[in-house]
């Protein structure tokens, strides 16, 4: 190899080779150990089996059968879905939407209002102001945190069943998402713009409202646009503990082993939440389009 | 009376001293251009004439108050009379030219109502009154951009932009301009004509501007007088007249 552009057999330089791995400490050495320990306890503790999927074939048989019946027996069988059926389930559709709207609306605003209360230094920096800020972040922090089923559940015992238990809870739930996000995007907007409205006698309110909030604008629109799209899907699973709306149908189909006719409602289902990503996926697409074009 | 009277001001950050013992006083209808190397407490200094930063000892008198003395209310009512224009223009980028001109005029909304709120109807171009909206189509003529008063700031060139930021400080019909190097950002063509533009407007005004600026040359043009800090200290005052650009050069070593 001694006439190749370079000679690898000069011995005298080898020694310099880089190693191929980097040392570990031995802190991260446990950590990984920990990490592989930690995949194996959990797999044994959820349960998880291939064994388990494969026994269940006729069970699954059983469900796709009755879910999916041929088309000859549609019609005469005792699930078969009637116009008035189609109007009903059609109704609470509707419903879902609407308890998902206004639910998602209220919590847009009352999330705004913790957002404003509970971002750093936004509407001042003194010692109550703080303590506001703090206690405002552990109350939007406990509103994210608890499940929503969880808070369905509270609100159906507070007022009862139906759509409007369903709505506190996409309410709070909301408030809980867009109160976080609402906050980051407006501590991360570039705040010499509300220094200068400040430095020339405006009051920190002043500043928030003049220019923060206009300029962390499409952040804010696409988070609710998120908080929307999460709302329609929670807002399906809340039927099941009796927070109003399609899912309640759902969950009665389910218990009367009405599978066909349970297909029908998540087809359904399917539908609105589909429909409404795309046209939130899109108005999400338009805001940060025009945002770009501007700069 | 004198514009600006400060006495033995420092200003220091923790073990590091940005400003030491400086001293000088400015009378009114002066334009000051203030040099100095990067790091030499140009800015700090005129962040110390509005409180943005707060001085470590010494005093500053503002036509004749004692504003490290002001608390809260009283100082937001000084500030509301001191314009200022920033390197960086800081409009808000999202909103029209008309609207950042009319956020100049918040602070008067303050002055004359005790209301928490008073200064709501300025947030926006949309709910000002029109006696502002007037005020401001009229200060946006003095910088020659009335044309574009609904566009956005953030489609602006960056010479009209920083006449936006003018405009804006003229709305508070200020008694004294503070700007932290005005065109620093701007190419040497549209520097030239916001400095004049700004020289000018306020002469006529007879508005106190103190600037400052890495161009010694717009020092010299735009300064009655011109001030150097290096390392913190006060190192040169006098008339422009009497200044050669050597010297001021001098200044960067």
């Amino acid at each position: 190899m001694t006439d190749g552009l370079i000679d690898i057999d000069k011995k005298s330089e080898l020694n310099n080779l880089p190693r191929r791995y980097k040392k570990i400490s031995i802190t991260r050495y446990f950590i990984y150990l920990a990490l592989i320990v930690m995949v194996i306890w959990s797999f044994q503790g959820s349960q998880f089996s291939f064994e388990g999927l494969l026994d269940s074939t006729q069970y699954f048989k059983r469900f796709l059968g009755e879910a999916f019946p041929s088309i000859g027996i549609l019609g005469e069988n005792e699930h078969s879905i009637t116009w008035k059926d189609t109007f009903r389930y059609t109704r609470e559709l509707i419903e879902t939407f609407q308890m998902a709207f206004t639910g998602t609306l209220l919590g847009i605003i009352f999330g705004f209002i913790l957002a404003l209360l509970s971002s750093k230094g936004l509407l001042g920096n003194s010692r109550p102001m703080r303590l506001v800020q703090e206690t405002v972040k552990a109350l939007i922090l406990l509103f994210r945190t608890v499940p929503d089923l969880v808070w369905a559940i509270i609100f159906v015992m507070l007022v009862g069943l139906g759509a409007f238990a369903g709505t506190l809870t996409i309410m709070v739930d909301t408030i809980g998402f867009c109160g976080r996000f609402f906050a980051e995007e407006m501590e991360d907007v570039d705040k010499s713009p509300a220094d200068a409205l400040e430095s020339c006698g405006a009051t920190k309110l002043d500043a928030t409202f003049a220019a923060v909030v206009p300029a962390a604008m499409p952040g804010l629109i696409t988070t609710s646009l998120f908080a929307f799209e999460k709302a329609i899907r929670g807002s399906v699973i809340l039927g099941l503990v009796g927070a109003g709306g399609i899912g309640m149908s759902l969950n009665a189909l389910f218990n009367w082993m009405a599978y066909d006719r349970a297909m029908v409602i998540i087809g359904m289902i399917f539908a609105l939440i589909f429909v409404v990503e795309q046209v939130s996926q899109y108005l999400r697409r338009k805001v940060t389009q025009n945002e770009e074009k501007r700069i | 009376m004198n514009a600006i009277e400060v006495n033995h001001l420092s200003k220091s950050y923790a073990d590091f001293e940005v400003l030491r013992d400086i001293s000088f006083t400015i009378g009114v209808g002066e334009s000051i251009a203030i040099i100095g190397s990067n790091g030499a407490g140009k800015s700090t200094l005129l962040k110390c004439l509005t409180r943005i930063t707060e001085p470590s000892q010494g005093s500053i008198n503002i036509f004749g108050d004692p504003i490290l003395k002001f608390r809260t209310g009283a100082l937001r009512r000084m500030r509301s009379s001191i314009g200022v224009v920033f390197q960086k223009h800081n409009l808000v980028p999202r909103l029209s030219v008309l609207t950042n001109v009319i956020h100049g005029d918040i602070g008067r909304l303050h002055n004359v109502s005790k209301f928490p709120l008073a200064g709501i109807r300025n947030w926006g171009q949309i709910s000002a009154s029109n006696r502002t909206r007037k005020k401001a189509m009229e200060a946006l003529e003095m910088v020659s951009l009335s044309h574009l008063a609904l566009q956005r700031a953030d489609t602006l060139s960056g010479g009209q932009s920083q006449r936006v930021a003018i405009a804006r400080a003229l709305m508070q019909e200020p008694n004294m301009i503070l700007a932290d190097e005005p065109v620093a950002s701007l190419d040497p063509v549209a520097a030239n004509e916001v400095m004049s533009l700004f020289y000018d407007l306020c002469k006529n005004k007879n508005i106190t501007l103190i600037f400052t600026s890495h161009n010694v040359e717009h020092a010299l043009e735009y300064g009655n007088k011109v001030l150097a800090i290096k390392n913190g200290r006060l190192s040169l005052f006098k008339d422009s007249n009497s200044i050669e650009i050597k010297t001021l050069q001098a200044e960067y070593d």
